[in-house]
């Protein structure tokens, strides 16, 4: 889907007015350590010598770096820690979307990165949300609910940009609508 | 920066139509689970059964996104060799892939062109299919290096263009 599909006049005002507008700057909870670089690898058998032996990645990249594709676990905020009330939620602006449309249940459709400065140990990486689009009510054979696109721009502590993604996903309720 | 590891795979050894070879993989509960811890992923419906079948409507637990995504660079790069350097790559999810699936993940070749800069990219269509059903297709589009001292890693700044100027589909 793409923000050409969507007929923002559908929308209530206070969604139309958060489109492309950057929410939720955050920073990372722990830097980026070599510990979860290996228990990715290791969860699909990843022998990729650049994360495993430090000479080819010294030859390569420079030094350590981690998989690319891991960019958004290093956002992902603990189950708990100390002091927390209520649990943490990545992808806050998609859960405030369920929220505001009273849509139980969701699933991620599309999923795009795009991948710029190589993610090294020890950084510690921020980043923001925009929501870039949201659809009308549709009916899947999941249930009756709405589309919508969020990005996640990723930046390292040197502000170099690291990593766009690109999210859609589908809040929904389920109901006899559903096949 | 100087290379002292041989390229695996040449810009100019990959031609348009290449299939890369494919990989079968058993998913169990425990790939399913490990996947989303190795992401960081604690939501329910990637490691509790009850839950995903009473609330998502789901048969089982299924693979996350994020562990998918490291699933597709790993058979990128198990092609491509440490200095295949991931530009771009999006995949829709049609289906859920289970615990007592076997999945297999192919791949085809596109499109090679180098661009503007100099960097050799292709893009490879890739599918995770279970049987006959493809259940998540994946486009990737990969730097290769162009001789054997080329190396896409050591690309900075407006030399590195992970997606193309012509847009961003492919």
């Amino acid at each position: 889907m793409t923000a050409e599909d969507v007929s923002v006049d559908a929308l209530p005002a206070d969604v139309t007015e958060l489109i492309g507008t950057e929410q939720y700057h955050e920073v990372g909870e722990f830097p980026v350590e070599r510990g979860y670089i290996w228990t990715s690898c290791a969860s699909v058998e990843n022998g990729n010598p650049l994360f495993w032996d430090d000479e080819v990645a010294v030859a390569l990249t420079g030094g350590p770096i981690a998989p690319p594709s891991m960019v958004s676990v290093w956002f992902r905020p603990h189950h708990w820690a100390p002091g927390r009330t209520e649990q943490a939620l990545p992808l806050q602006v998609h859960f405030d979307l369920k929220a505001r449309f009273g849509l139980p249940e969701a699933v991620m459709t599309d999923n795009t990165i795009e991948f710029h400065v190589p993610v090294r140990l020890g950084d510690v990486l921020r980043t923001h949300q925009v929501l870039r689009s949201v659809s009308e009510e549709k009916t899947t054979k999941l249930g009756t609910g709405r589309f919508w696109v969020i990005d996640v721009v990723y930046q390292n502590q040197a502000g170099e940009l690291v990593a766009v993604e690109s999210y859609t996903g589908f809040g929904y309720r389920r109901g006899a609508g559903a096949s | 920066m100087s290379t002292t590891v041989a390229p695996r795979l040449l810009f100019d050894d990959v031609a348009v139509g290449d299939a890369l070879p494919a990989l079968n993989y058993k998913v169990t509960a425990t790939t399913v689970v490990l996947g989303a811890l190795a992401t960081r992923d604690w939501r329910p419906m990637h490691h509790d059964k009850d839950f995903a079948v009473h609330r998502n409507g789901t048969r089982d637990i299924f693979l996350n996104t994020p562990n998918q995504a490291a699933w597709f660079e790993r058979y990128l790069t198990d092609w491509a060799g440490p200095h295949g350097r991931l530009g771009r790559v999006t995949f829709r999810m049609k289906g859920s892939v289970f615990p007592g699936d076997t999945m297999t993940l192919s791949g085809v070749v596109s499109s090679a062109e180098v661009d503007s800069v100099g960097c050799g990219f292709v893009v490879v269509d890739v599918s995770l299919s279970v049987g006959d059903d493809v259940k998540t297709t994946c486009t990737a589009r990969l730097a290769l290096p162009r001789s054997d001292d080329d190396n896409p890693w050591a690309r900075r700044g407006e030399q590195w263009r992970p997606t193309p100027a012509s847009g961003p589909a492919a």
